[in-house]
């Protein structure tokens, strides 16, 4: 599903991904753990097509075609999301009404006819039924004034309605109490299925209690510096990062 | 289907201006130029009673007397008010009987702007959709109005002014001037002189209009000034929600259009007045568009009245325009909700008047600039509070919006109070559209142009929604073609 190979890229002039291998296949889910500065943040942007974040070596495949090549919205209608780490407030535009323009900004790049209002209500209602998420919550503003836990559910929720490939969760458990942790948790979970893959990036392993990993990559330095199983995400919570920043260096 | 995604198909198809045609039609014209005689020639061609005439001529010699204004933050070469046309008529049309009258050039050409002027046809139209009546001013003359006999039922008066001073001169001679005198500032005076036609409503005491009234102004004729003259009264206990509409055709030389519009309300009486105005802004490069300097003021007269002012103002080359409201009776309400795009070489300043004479009046001003390319966008605003007015209350919010990083914003409030017991506050924001909205929106697969559509949108929500339901639509969608080519 994405394949990145020696992925290097700047933020300002300044190396923060120092060639990056990572495979992750269809209906697979892999964490990308790693302390502050190592690079997380920066690959989820590099992946999304961000401006400002430059890719200066290396490639990315995703689904057999050039990601690198596509703007953000095209890697969008190929089947990529990003669950924002800081999600983004609209003001003055309704959940309802952004949600409705991505739907058929992204039917509309892949050649498919625009869902008309009936049908469009009937598809959000029936995600956010599914999602334990109140109408109102639908016709607040983008993000305006919603609370930690709300963003990160709000999120999960376009997650849900948008129904892409590939979703990347960059620092989703990030201001999280415990409560809110377990229904975005379960959310993900919900949307789990063979056909959608997702990199879970996060700097504590708490979040991998709830969401599983097939796969856990340690990134320091802007590579990986190691890969292993769940259990891994356990070693690193008893162990640190530090050995895997020093192994990173030499 | 999205607006937006309606708003990008639009562009495309009819390009960037979609109202940039012209009409050929046989015209009538006054000699270039202006002079006593063309006055006399206007108020004749009109038929006019002697006191309309007398009045022009007062206007007309007050005018030698006056200096264009400078204060404003805009930029023009001078106008040579001596090298435009100020009467243009379409021939065939002094006085259509009925809607069959009308040329049927004229009719498509509306009809092309989306506009119907046929009844049959509006009640035709989908279900449930409602009746809207049509004054169509082409040029210097109003062409068509639509359901006059219904309205009439009703004992509501909708016509051109022109006919007005034919059937009802005493309604025009008792408030014309009243509000807006004929010396009150140089274009407000021109048009006095020279005002061609309008539009002109009068609701009977306690009688709520039974359908939105609607103006639509179209300028055709090249080198043409358009003045006309609207006159609204609404009497006690009536009320009234009104819209102007205009379009022009592109063209490289600009062109000066110069009107003037009055309100009043007696006791308990509202007008709501609302304005779409997508006059030709010209190229990308300021070449061409409109000179759109206007005067817009109601006078609450009785207790307990209610002006609005709702204005989406997204064409012109130059906008300097402040719908104003003298609020005299008291516990009378004024407000004012603006959305002002200026985008690629646009120059708008506009803003408010809000003058405070009685006890109690309140007044409220949302204003909403959006400046993008090479556009400079000033918001303009005055809020006095009379010694008379007691306990008077003000609320004004004025946001800015930058796309881009060559464009301009600027907000010049004047506050000035005359008594302890008045309330002003003032509340001003300025931001950019956020690289981080734009790359949000993109990430959900939205489009780059779409997107600023629609933020720009949700930053005018709180006015957009002031506007009759069937043309907050249009302005949304305007919004999004304003803006085409402000980002990347």
């Amino acid at each position: 599903m994405l394949e990145v190979e020696n992925l290097h890229a700047t933020v300002d002039g300044r190396g923060i991904l120092n060639g990056l291998d990572l495979a992750v296949g269809p209906g697979e889910v892999h964490a990308v753990m790693g302390p502050n500065g190592s690079g997380k943040s920066t690959l989820s942007y590099v992946l999304s097509g961000r401006d400002g974040y430059e890719v200066t070596e290396g490639s990315v495949r995703f689904r057999g075609a050039d990601l690198l090549a596509l703007e953000p919205e095209e890697r969008a209608a190929a089947g990529l999301f990003l669950a924002f780490q800081y999600p983004v407030e609209i003001p003055g535009v309704t959940n309802m009404t952004f949600l409705k323009h991505a739907v058929n900004g992204l039917r509309v790049q892949r050649g498919e006819e625009e869902l008309d209002a009936m049908q469009f209500l009937k598809l959000v209602r029936q995600k956010a039924k599914a999602l334990g998420m109140s109408d109102d919550m639908l016709k607040r503003a983008v993000n305006v004034g919603f609370s930690g836990g709300e963003k990160k559910r709000n999120e999960i929720l376009q997650m849900a309605v948008l129904e892409p490939a590939f979703a990347v969760l960059d620092e989703t458990d990030s201001g999280l109490d415990i409560d809110a942790l377990k229904i975005v948790a379960d959310g993900v979970n919900a949307l789990r299925g063979p056909g959608r893959s997702m990199l879970v990036i996060t700097h504590y392993q708490r979040l991998l209690d709830y969401i599983v990993p097939d796969r856990v990559h340690v990134l320091a330095g802007g590579r990986i510096a190691q890969s292993g199983g769940k259990e891994l995400a356990l070693r690193l919570e008893s162990e640190g990062y530090a050995a895997f920043a020093d192994k990173a260096a030499a | 289907m999205a607006a937006t995604a309606q708003t990008v198909a639009q562009v495309r198809d009819l390009g960037k201006y979609k109202h940039g045609w012209e009409t050929e039609i046989e015209m009538e014209t006054a000699p270039k130029g202006l002079n006593e005689d063309i006055v006399r020639f206007i108020s004749a061609r009109k038929d006019e009673p002697d006191w309309m005439l007398d009045w022009r001529l007062k206007a007309y010699r007050h005018w030698l007397t006056m200096t264009e204004p400078t204060w404003a933050m805009v930029d023009y070469p001078a106008i040579d008010f001596q090298d435009i046309y100020y009467y243009a008529a379409p021939k065939n049309t002094e006085g259509p009987k009925s809607l069959d009258e009308v040329d049927p050039e004229l009719l498509r050409t509306y009809e092309k702007l989306g506009i119907p002027l046929k009844e049959q046809e509006v009640l035709a139209g989908v279900q449930g959709a409602p009746k809207v009546a049509v004054d169509a001013v082409f040029d210097s003359v109003s062409v068509a109005t639509t359901f006059k006999k219904e309205l009439e039922s009703h004992g509501v008066i909708f016509c051109s002014i022109s006919e007005a001073l034919q059937n009802h001169p005493e309604l025009v001679r008792k408030y014309l001037g009243t509000v807006v005198p004929y010396t009150d500032n140089f274009y407000a005076t021109l048009n006095s002189a020279v005002f061609s036609d309008g539009s002109f409503v009068y609701i009977p005491p306690g009688v709520h209009c039974p359908m939105e009234l609607s103006t639509y102004f179209r300028i055709n004729a090249k080198d043409t000034g358009q003045f006309e003259r609207t006159l609204i009264i609404a009497d006690e206990g009536s009320y009234v929600s009104y819209l102007e509409g205009c379009t022009a055709p592109m063209r490289d030389e600009n062109q000066l259009h110069a009107a003037v519009v009055e309100l009043v309300t007696l006791k308990d009486a509202e007008i709501k007045y609302s304005t779409v105005q997508n006059w030709y802004p010209g190229d990308e490069t300021g070449k061409g568009g409109i000179y759109n300097f206007v005067t817009k003021r109601g006078a609450c007269r009785g207790d307990d009245s209610k002006i609005r002012w709702t204005q989406v103002e997204t064409g012109s080359a130059i906008t300097w325009k402040y719908p104003s409201c003298i609020l005299q009776g008291d516990n009378s309400v004024g407000e004012f909700y603006s959305v002002a795009i200026a985008n690629n070489a646009q120059q708008a300043d506009t803003g408010t008047k809000m003058i405070h004479l009685g006890r109690n009046t309140r007044s409220r001003i949302i204003s909403k600039g959006i400046s993008a390319g090479r556009a400079c966008n000033t918001y303009r605003g005055l809020v006095r509070m009379g010694s008379k007015a007691l306990n008077g209350r003000n609320f004004t919010q004025c946001d800015s919006l930058l796309i881009g990083d060559r464009c301009g914003a600027h907000t010049v409030p004047y506050i000035e109070s005359r008594n302890r017991t008045a309330k002003v506050e003032h509340e001003a924001t300025t931001s950019r559209i956020g690289e981080d909205q734009l790359f949000y929106c993109r990430q959900r697969g939205i489009g780059e142009e779409d997107a600023v559509a629609l933020i720009v949108n949700g930053f005018c929500k709180e006015v957009l929604q002031e506007l009759p339901m069937e043309f907050a639509v249009e302005a949304q969608k305007l919004v999004g073609i304003s803006l085409e080519g402000s980002v990347g």
